[in-house]
């Protein structure tokens, strides 16, 4: 990550290099009201993207546009995967989306509670599993290369159970996990999929400041091994710590897309977070 | 909460409490025994509708719950029985005899027919609990495993049976030809059934699956020139050993005939017993396979988060449509094999109380636990066989009986979860934590 550091203090708003995500023109009507309006932005490859604006900006919305929960009224999400050719997230159906290597967190944690921390990170392997099971009927009958891709499977759940440092809850069940832990607990499951962009939908929200220190951490440690990463997060002290970039909503609308450093200086998003001139905004 | 659970009070408190607590559990028994017991219609003699009362029926009943009460209360405290959903002490021990039980079981199982003493009665009554096992399995991959709460069970069942009967009559197909088929086309009509349901959740995933087994019987029962309608269908061909018929006459091509046996009745009932022994052993030794692979806890993984499981690539439409499909499939195998020991059916067996039934015994048992399913088979089928000399009681014993499971255990006998894999020692996971589903 070399080539990140000079960018850290770029002035340049578009930066050089292929885009991981492209968002063109993105909009979101949930009947007479329009949620997302006609934002466009990029996500770097190899970095961390940062959303934030108040709340009710649309920030969720664009998400779920972004990860296949909604699909949107309007505009194009386009996956630039290296190697492969580049993906139109908003035509594929919500379970491929995940295929295509978009993984995704949420607001509010989504674990399987009853099923224990191994498992859950199993789960997210489903779909190369399955395919070695021989779409379930191999591996009932024994016939199929099945234990060896499970082997590799437990492997891999292993190297994020030590990652998140979840290693020795690993055999209890997710919903007994401490909150922190669970949160940690989502983070790996979302990359045991592999996605070249991990969304992260407020990671931070309810840590304390030492949990909110590893998590800035992990998310380096993960851009490290290369994957982008697109995340929502009030807080503001890890925003402007790792990310690489700040594209900032309000009300629907893209008002600042920048370094931490230009976000930080815009006048527009001091007025939007403050609530300064919200009158004068208004009323037009 | 009351005092008396946080500290023992003075024992004049304790038996004053625990009568006024009886008093009221009686006058609750009261409001209920006095219109259901002592009050009885009956034909009289000229044939008009005759009161009796049975006041001391009631009495006894109402002074058998003070009592009762008084007791419980006396002994454990107000709040001595608190319901439960993790490991009671006794499952505890269940569990770790749980390695020797099911083995048990299983031996129990196999030997039944050579037991002394074990005559052609005890044998029906264990087809008859061997076959609801096998649909209690079948129904607990759709229920248990993947949370998709389905009311019409019984119409994959009847599927099986008339696939079967209507095979053998229009075909001339042998059992063990249409036994497969019987389980094909079941599996079918769970997909077909799955399609339009998909998107329904909880209460309306129910209420269609409820609707869709009384739409089948009531084509079973219209379609008269098909299936013969409310007079069913009989002559059923039984099934053959090898090729080699259960007939009474112990000439050459008979079972009894070609093992130089005594010609018996009893030898089709045993092979009937271990077929239906080895259909629900097939039952459950799939779903125990496919609950350790991606499929089976991509099935839990549904119950537990549908949104989840969508964010992490499973298909979820494909994902319910298998868990349709094979719980259905192993109902045609169950229904295949009603219909051969019965050589007779009929639109009559498969009403909505069937499904209730094995809905019941897969509650009862622990919602996507195999023993907890199997033990709630032989409490609840052969229970109520065996409370037949109680005659109208039977019920009431059998009512209270689920009454006392589900305030004392509401998640089942068995409520816990095994995790299907572990690094470690796979430890019991509590019930509270697991999900039950929302269709």
């Amino acid at each position: 990550m070399s080539a990140a550091a000079p960018d850290r203090t770029a002035v340049r708003p578009v930066r050089p290099g292929p885009p991981i995500l492209e968002v063109q023109g993105l909009t979101m009507r949930f009947g007479g009201l329009t949620a997302v309006s006609k934002v466009s932005f990029a996500a770097g490859s190899g970095q961390i993207t940062a959303l934030i604006g108040p709340n009710g900006a649309g920030k969720t919305t664009l998400f779920n546009c972004v990860t296949g929960f909604y699909r949107p009224s309007d505009g194009i999400i386009r996956l630039h995967k290296p190697g492969v050719p580049p993906t139109e997230l908003q035509r594929l159906p919500g379970h491929r989306i995940a295929r295509a290597g978009v993984a995704r967190t949420f607001q509010n944690i989504r674990l399987f509670p009853g099923m224990t921390a191994l498992e859950n990170l199993l789960i997210a392997q489903h779909g190369p599993l399955m395919a070695a099971t021989g779409w379930g009927i191999g591996a009932v009958l024994g016939l199929s290369r099945y234990p060896a891709a499970e082997r590799l499977a437990i492997e891999r759940a292993k190297r994020w159970l030590t990652a998140t440092n979840l290693m020795e809850r690993a055999d209890d069940p997710a919903g007994a996990l401490p909150y922190g832990q669970q949160r940690r607990l989502e983070i790996a499951r979302a990359m045991c999929t592999e996605p070249a962009l991990l969304c992260l939908d407020e990671p931070a929200a309810g840590l304390n400041p030492r949990e909110s220190d590893e998590l800035a951490r992990l998310l380096l440690d993960i851009r490290e091994e290369g994957t982008s990463i697109l995340l929502i997060e009030h807080d503001m002290g890890v925003v402007m710590r790792i990310s690489d970039r700040v594209v900032v909503l309000d009300h629907g609308v893209l008002i600042a897309d920048g370094t931490p450093a230009e976000v930080r200086g815009n006048a527009k998003v001091i007025a939007a977070y403050l609530g300064e001139d919200e009158e004068e905004v208004a009323a037009p | 909460m009351s005092a008396a659970a946080l500290a023992p009070p003075r024992p004049a408190g304790r038996v004053q409490l625990a009568l006024k607590d009886a008093l009221i559990a009686t006058a609750v028994a009261a409001i209920l025994f006095v219109p259901m017991v002592a009050l009885r219609t009956d034909v009289g003699t000229a044939g008009a509708l005759a009161l009796r009362y049975r006041w001391t029926d009631a009495a006894i009943l109402c002074g058998l719950v003070f009592l009762g009460r008084l007791l419980l209360v006396l002994w454990t405290g107000r709040r001595g029985l608190q319901p439960t959903t993790s490991a009671g002490p006794w499952t505890r021990r269940l569990q770790q005899a749980g390695r020797f039980a099911a083995p048990a079981f299983l031996i129990v199982a196999l030997l039944l027919p050579v037991i002394p003493g074990v005559d052609r009665y005890e044998l029906d009554l264990g087809i008859l609990v061997l076959t609801y096992v096998m649909l209690g399995w079948g129904l607990n991959i759709v229920v248990g495993l993947a949370g998709l709460l389905d009311l019409g069970y019984v119409a994959f069942y009847a599927v099986g049976a008339y696939s079967y009967a209507l095979l053998a009559q229009y075909f001339g197909l042998s059992f063990w030809v249409c036994l497969p088929l019987a389980g094909i086309l079941a599996a079918f009509w769970g997909i077909l059934l799955g399609f339009p349901v998909l998107r329904l959740r909880g209460d309306y995933l129910a209420i269609v699956t409820l609707a869709f087994g009384e739409i089948i019987r009531v084509v079973l029962l219209n379609w008269v020139s098909l299936t013969g309608g409310p007079n069913g269908i009989s002559g059923i061909p039984r099934p053959s050993f090898f090729g080699l018929s259960f007939s009474m006459s112990g000439g050459e091509g008979t079972f009894a005939g070609f093992f130089g046996l005594e010609p018996s009745s009893v030898h089709r009932v045993i092979f009937l017993y271990y077929l239906i022994l080895a259909l629900a052993l097939l039952t459950n030794w799939v779903t125990i396979r496919l609950r350790r692979q991606p499929l089976g806890r991509a099935w839990e993984a549904l119950r537990e988060d549908e949104i989840a499981c969508r964010a992490l690539g499973i298909n979820v439409t494909t994902t319910k449509l298998s868990a349709f499909a094979l719980g259905a499939m192993f109902g045609g195998f169950a229904g295949a094999f009603f219909a051969t020991r019965q050589a007779f059916i009929s639109p009559e067996s498969f009403t909505f109380i069937e499904s209730a039934i094995i809905l019941a015994i897969v509650v009862l048992g622990g919602l996507g636990s195999q023993i907890g399913v199997a033990i709630a088979a032989l409490v609840l089928i052969g229970g109520t066989e065996l409370f037949r000399d109680l005659q109208e009681w039977r019920m009431l014993v059998f009512g209270g009986a689920m009454v006392l499971i589900m305030v004392l255990r509401p998640r089942g006998l068995v409520g816990t979860r095994t995790p299907s894999i572990a690094l470690g020692k796979r430890r019991a996971i509590d019930g509270n934590l697991v999900g039950e589903g929302h269709g």
